[in-house]
Parts: C-alpha cells; structure tokens; sequence
C-alpha cells in the first residue's frame, strides 16, 4: 500500500510538464521561470527540470509544436518544416517592409536605449521620427520614461516582441558593440593622417 | 547638375528644387539625407562617358555647404566646442563618431540578417494575457461595530425644509374685494395704513389690485411726492373734491 502511494508520489514532475505545457499554449507571449512556477504552485527548479523534459518532447524533426527559450521566457512556435505551410496561411506584419533605416534606428534603441529620438538622429545624421514611428506601430520598440529636464524627448526601449521577432533569448544575445565595425581603427588612423598633413 | 532628380525619404525632385525649399527654410535640412544625394550625383556621373569638372565643382561646394548646415543644426551646442580643438582632436572627435555609427550599421546588417534567418519561425501573435484579478479580500471586521453603523445609515435623515422655494402669491380679487369694502365705508385711505404688518409678497399683490381698480376706473390715486404716501379715493369723492377747489 506504502509503495504504490509512494510510486504516485514520485511522478508528479511528468504532472508538472503537462500543466506546464497548458500554460504555454494558453499564453500568448513568452512565460517565464517565475511566471510558470507562480501559476503551478511549484518549485522554479523543478520547473526548470519540467521544462527540460517538455523541451525534449517539443524539439525539431520531433513535433510539429517547438518549445524554444526566447525574450525571457519559454514559449512555443511552429516547427521550422512547417514554416513554407505557415506562410501560405499567415502573414508577417511586424517585419514587412522594415526599411534599412528602421533597422539602424532598431539597433541604436537595442543597444544604446532607453535613448530619444535626437539621440538617435545623433549618431544616424538624419531625423529619425518616421523611422521610430514605424517601429512604435509594429510593437517593436516602446516608450520608457522622458529625458530628465523639463520638455525632456520621449526615450524609447525595445519590447520582448523584437526579441521574440528576431529570435532572441534576451538582449545580451545581441554580438557586442566592439565587435562590430573593426574598421573603426582605419578611419580613424586616415583621418589622423589628414589631420597632421593639414597642421602641417 | 541642377537637373539631378532626387528620389528621398523626405524630398522627391530636382536637386535645384531641394536648394531652394532649404534655403527658403520651407525643409529642414536635418531631415535630408546627404549620402544619398551624392550617390545620386556619383551614379548620374557614372552614366556619362565625360566627366564634367565644373559640374563636380559647384556639387562639392553645394553639398559641403549642405553639409555644414546639417551639422550645425545637428550639434548646435557643440559648434563652438569643436571651433576649439585643435586638428587632431577635431579628427579624433570625428573618428569616434563615424567609428560609433559604422558599428550601428553594423549592427543593422547584423540585424537584417538576422531576420533572414528567423523566417521560417512562426509563432502565435496576441494581445498580453489577462491576469486574474486578485481575490479582494477584507480585514476581519466587529459584528456590532458592523451594526452600529448600519443602524446609522438606517436612521432616516430630517427633512429638508423646502419653505424658502414656496412663493405664495395670494390671489388679487382678495385684495379687490377687501379694498371695495373698504371704499363704500370711507372716502379716501392711505395704501400704507391698510398693508402696514402683510409680507413683501401681500404688499406687491394689494399694489396690483389697486392697479386694476385704478384701470376700471373706481378709484384715484394721488401722491404728493416719490415715496411719499399713496392716497386713495373714490372716484366719486374725488371728483366732488376737484369740482370744490375750482369753484373755491
């Protein structure tokens, strides 16, 4: 009698993957570690350990459903030979038509923001209203706070969507600033070079 | 040059066209983007077999003037900084900022290529899920405190005296018939002596009266100054009075 209640007793991880499971198909954005543990009643370790059991249920070439970790949480999507049936269903609003200049916008938010729309005309050279307008609309960046001062300009951040959108678990998945434009020393060398033959 | 056709986010044109809006202030030149002005330019040389040196003269004065514009409206404060460095600074200062947006560029195509490469991921898009509300839950409460106050409320409240809003108006004829009696006892009264002691309300109504009995011709008034006292008689009386001063 012992054991049998003992053997019920010593399952209840597969009963936590399945609630977990519900969870994520019920949610629309990616849930969290705490988030799931919070609405399972359960240890955020032993979620972790659920979650490492579902991840191996829902994987590519296994499932049609994918569990991924990205923006911050866990979530599910399509797998990615089902991609060519999902496009000939759904659309893709939020990346549609993202110009070259909305992506630099992007990236200067991502990686310098909260930062305003001066800062970022700054560092561009060119205004950047329409460019944070269109990002704004698609859901991709957010407002977050004024400049301090008064009539201080709107900062914006970007939100979990551009990282869902873009595949990231989170922003430092980002490459690092310093290791991109590795020709920043050659022009600054040239235009030293001008520099002193001018002086001179 | 002049007839250089532009095609930009924030101007579509001849490129003479764009010199004059900006100098008319009617563009901002911080909303034109430079480089590809030139690259428009660069392009069109690039289709001609012979390259105009007079041409290319008046674009790099044009487009350097462009540019000092742009640059003194992008850094207004920090113009006079940069008047002061010296050469080498000016270029470092340069360097880093071209350095900055080179790596933001970067970032794009990073970005870009990216989303290239997350298109074959499909995820379901939705509004935020709605978190239950909280259970409200209330501090544990006295029963006759709870009764107390309820008794309280149940108290009917007084009533208001609603006395100030009733205007009561009482009717002429009452006045008609009392000033009538009045007139077949005596000749001639004061209106003063008879409304001395009624409301202000009473007093305007027994004015009327003596109004419509002066318009249906039964009584004369007669006052000797504003404000001084009004005399009443009967016609009959005041006739005889009148008739009695011009034979005098």
């Amino acid at each position: 009698m012992d054991s049998t209640l003992r053997l019920i007793a010593t399952n209840p991880l597969d009963q936590l993957a399945r609630t977990i499971e519900a969870l994520l198909i019920v949610a629309s954005a990616p849930l969290s570690v705490a988030e799931l543990a919070e609405a399972a009643e359960d240890d955020p370790e032993r979620v972790e350990t659920a979650l490492g059991l579902l991840r191996e249920r829902f994987g590519e070439r296994r499932s049609g459903i994918v569990l991924e970790q990205v923006a911050g949480g866990y979530a599910f999507r399509a797998s990615r030979e089902a991609s060519e049936a999902c496009a000939r269903l759904f659309e893709r609003p939020i990346e549609r038509g993202l110009s070259h200049a909305a992506l630099e916008t992007l990236a200067v938010v991502a990686y310098l923001g909260p930062c305003s729309r001066p800062e970022v005309a700054r560092i561009r050279g060119v205004a950047a209203d329409s460019a944070v307008a269109s990002l704004v609309e698609r859901g991709l960046i957010s407002e977050a706070g004024r400049e301090s001062g008064p009539g201080g300009a709107v900062r914006y951040r970007t939100t979990p969507l551009f990282e869902r959108v873009f595949g990231l678990e989170s922003l430092a998945a980002l490459p690092r600033l310093d290791d991109l434009g590795a020709d920043g020393e050659q022009i600054r060398e040239r235009l030293l070079e001008v520099a002193s033959a001018r002086a001179s | 040059m002049r007839e250089l056709d532009l095609d930009l986010d924030a101007f579509e044109g001849p490129f003479d066209l764009l010199l004059t809006l900006l100098l008319r202030e009617e563009l901002e030149p911080i909303e034109i983007d430079i480089a590809a002005i030139v690259l428009a330019f660069v392009e069109r040389l690039a289709e001609r077999e012979e390259i105009d040196l007079e041409a290319c003269g008046e674009f790099l004065v044009l487009v350097s003037a462009l540019l000092e514009l742009k640059a003194r409206l992008l850094f207004p404060d920090e113009a006079a900084e940069l008047d002061a460095l010296e050469p080498e600074e000016a270029a470092e200062e340069l360097a880093r900022r071209l350095g900055e947006y080179r790596r933001m560029k970067e970032a794009a195509v990073w970005l870009a290529e990216r989303l290239a490469g997350e298109r074959d991921r499909w995820f379901r898009l939705g509004p935020a899920p709605l978190a239950p509300q909280p259970e409200r839950r209330l501090a544990p409460q006295d029963s006759n405190a709870l009764a107390v106050a309820l008794r309280a409320l149940a108290v009917p409240p007084p009533a208001v005296s609603l006395s100030h809003m009733a205007l009561r108006f009482p009717p002429v004829s009452q006045f008609l018939d009392r000033f009538r009696t009045l007139l077949s006892r005596r000749r001639r009264f004061d209106f003063e002596s008879e409304v001395i002691g009624l409301s202000r309300v009473e007093q305007a109504v027994a004015f009327l009266a003596l109004l419509e009995l002066r318009k249906s011709g039964e009584i004369a008034l007669s006052q000797a100054a504003p404000f001084a006292p009004i005399r009443i008689a009967r016609v009959d009386d005041e006739r005889i009075t009148t008739w009695t001063a011009r034979s005098a």
